[in-house]
C-alpha cells in the first residue's frame, strides 16, 4: 500500500483539459480529412492515383494513432524508459508489414505467371446477384 | 561496503520505487496492450497479405453503403458515425481519468456514464451492420459481393471482415463491462476510501487501446 502511495505522488500529471480538447480537435479534423479523401477516391479510376490516396490515408492513420497513444494514453508524459519499452518492440511491425505484404504480392505474381488456369478463372466476369432479404438464412447456414 | 547492502541473491525486482515511475498495475496494462497490439497486428497483416495475393477484391464503398432508416447508396456514412462515436467516447474517458486525478467523484461518474453510453452505442451500430450484412447473405464462408472489377470474389473478404471486426467488437464489449465495474466501484466509494483513482487510469488505457485499434480497422476495411 505504501508503494502505491509513493508512486502516485511522484507520477507526472502532464496533460491539462486544454490539451485534451486540442487533441480531440486534431483527431476529428484528421478523421474528416480521411473521409473526404475516401469520398474523393471513389471518383478516381486511375490505379496509381488511388494508390497515392491510400498512402496519404495510411499516413493520416499513423498520425491519429500517435495522438491517441501519446496524449490520450499519456505515453508522451511518461519517462523515457517506459516509452522505449513500449515503442521499441513495436518496431517489429515495420518488418512484419514489409515482409508479409511483399510475400503476398510475390505469391500473386508467381501464380499468375505459372498457373494460367487460375489466372483465367479470376478474369471471368459474373452477373451481380440481387441481394434478397428472404434468402438470407439459406445462404448463411 | 557497497556489497554488504545486497544481503540475498536477488533475482527478481522486490518492489520499492518503480523504475518506470508509474504504478505496477499500469505497467502491466501496457504490457498486456502491447501483446494485444501484436494479436491485432497479426490479424491485420494476415488480411493485407491475402489481399495483396488476390487478383481482385470487393470495393468497400459498394459493400458498406447502407444507413439505418436512410436506405442504401450512402457509402462511408455509417462507418463515419461509428468512428465519431468511438472518438467521443475516448474523449469522455480521458475526462474521467482527468477528474480522477483531481479526486472529483462527480466528474468521474458523469464521464464514465457517458463513456459507457457511447460504447454501447458503438456496439449497437456494429450489431446493426452485422445483421444487415447477414441479411444480404454475407457471413463467415459466404460472400455475396463481387470484386471491384466484376469478377467472382472468394470468401476471404467476409471471413476477415467478420473475424477482425468481431474481435474488435468483443474488445469494445469487454471495455464497456470494465467501465461498468469502474462506475460501480466509484459509486460505492471504493476509490474514495483508497485515496486515489488509479484504477480508472488502467481502464482508460484499455479503452483508448480499443479506440486505437478501431483507427486501424476502420482504415484497412472501409477506407482503402
Amino acid at each position: 500500500m505504501s508503494n502505491l502511495h509513493t508512486t502516485e505522488h511522484t507520477e507526472q500529471h502532464g496533460g491539462s483539459t486544454k490539451e485534451i480538447w486540442n487533441v480531440t480537435i486534431i483527431l476529428s479534423v484528421l478523421t474528416i480529412v480521411e473521409l473526404a479523401l475516401g469520398f474523393w477516391m471513389m471518383k478516381i479510376t486511375s490505379d496509381a492515383t488511388r494508390f497515392g490516396f491510400k498512402g496519404i490515408i495510411v499516413i493520416l492513420m499513423l498520425v491519429k494513432a500517435f495522438y491517441i497513444v501519446a496524449y490520450f494514453m499519456h505515453l508522451k508524459h511518461e519517462i523515457k524508459n517506459m516509452i522505449m519499452t513500449i515503442v521499441v518492440p513495436l518496431a517489429l511491425f515495420i518488418w512484419f508489414i514489409i515482409a508479409f505484404l511483399y510475400d503476398g504480392n510475390s505469391y500473386k505474381n508467381l501464380r499468375n505467371n505459372y498457373d494460367s488456369f487460375k489466372k483465367s478463372q479470376s478474369e471471368i466476369k459474373v452477373e451481380k446477384k440481387e441481394a434478397a432479404h428472404g434468402e438470407s438464412h439459406k445462404t448463411a447456414e | 561496503m557497497a556489497t554488504t547492502t545486497v544481503a540475498v541473491n536477488q533475482k527478481m525486482w522486490g518492489g520499492g520505487k518503480s523504475p518506470f515511475n508509474i504504478e505496477y498495475g499500469k505497467v502491466m496494462m501496457w504490457y498486456f496492450l502491447m501483446s494485444d497490439a501484436f494479436t491485432f497486428g497479426a490479424f491485420l497483416i494476415s488480411y493485407g497479405t491475402i489481399r495483396f495475393s488476390s487478383n481482385g477484391w470487393p470495393d468497400p464503398n459498394e459493400v458498406f453503403q447502407s444507413f439505418p432508416g436512410l436506405g442504401s447508396g450512402l457509402p462511408l456514412m455509417f462507418v463515419s458515425l461509428m468512428t465519431f462515436i468511438l472518438i467521443v467516447s475516448s474523449v469522455t474517458m480521458v475526462l474521467a481519468v482527468h477528474a480522477g486525478h483531481n479526486n472529483d467523484k462527480k466528474g468521474v461518474v458523469n464521464n464514465l456514464i457517458l463513456t459507457i453510453v457511447f460504447g454501447a452505442a458503438f456496439l449497437g451500430c456494429q450489431a446493426w451492420e452485422w445483421t444487415h450484412l447477414h441479411h444480404e447473405g454475407a457471413w463467415w464462408g459466404a460472400n455475396p459481393f463481387l470484386n471491384a472489377d466484376g469478377t467472382a470474389s472468394s470468401t476471404n473478404f467476409t471471413n476477415y471482415f467478420f473475424t477482425i471486426t468481431g474481435f474488435h467488437g468483443f474488445h469494445v464489449l469487454s471495455g464497456v463491462v470494465i467501465n461498468i465495474v469502474m462506475l460501480i466501484m466509484t459509486l460505492t466509494d471504493t476509490f474514495e476510501k483508497r485515496g486515489h483513482y488509479l484504477m480508472i487510469e488502467k481502464a482508460g488505457l484499455y479503452w483508448h487501446f480499443v479506440d486505437l485499434v478501431w483507427v486501424f480497422v476502420f482504415t484497412c476495411f472501409y477506407l482503402i
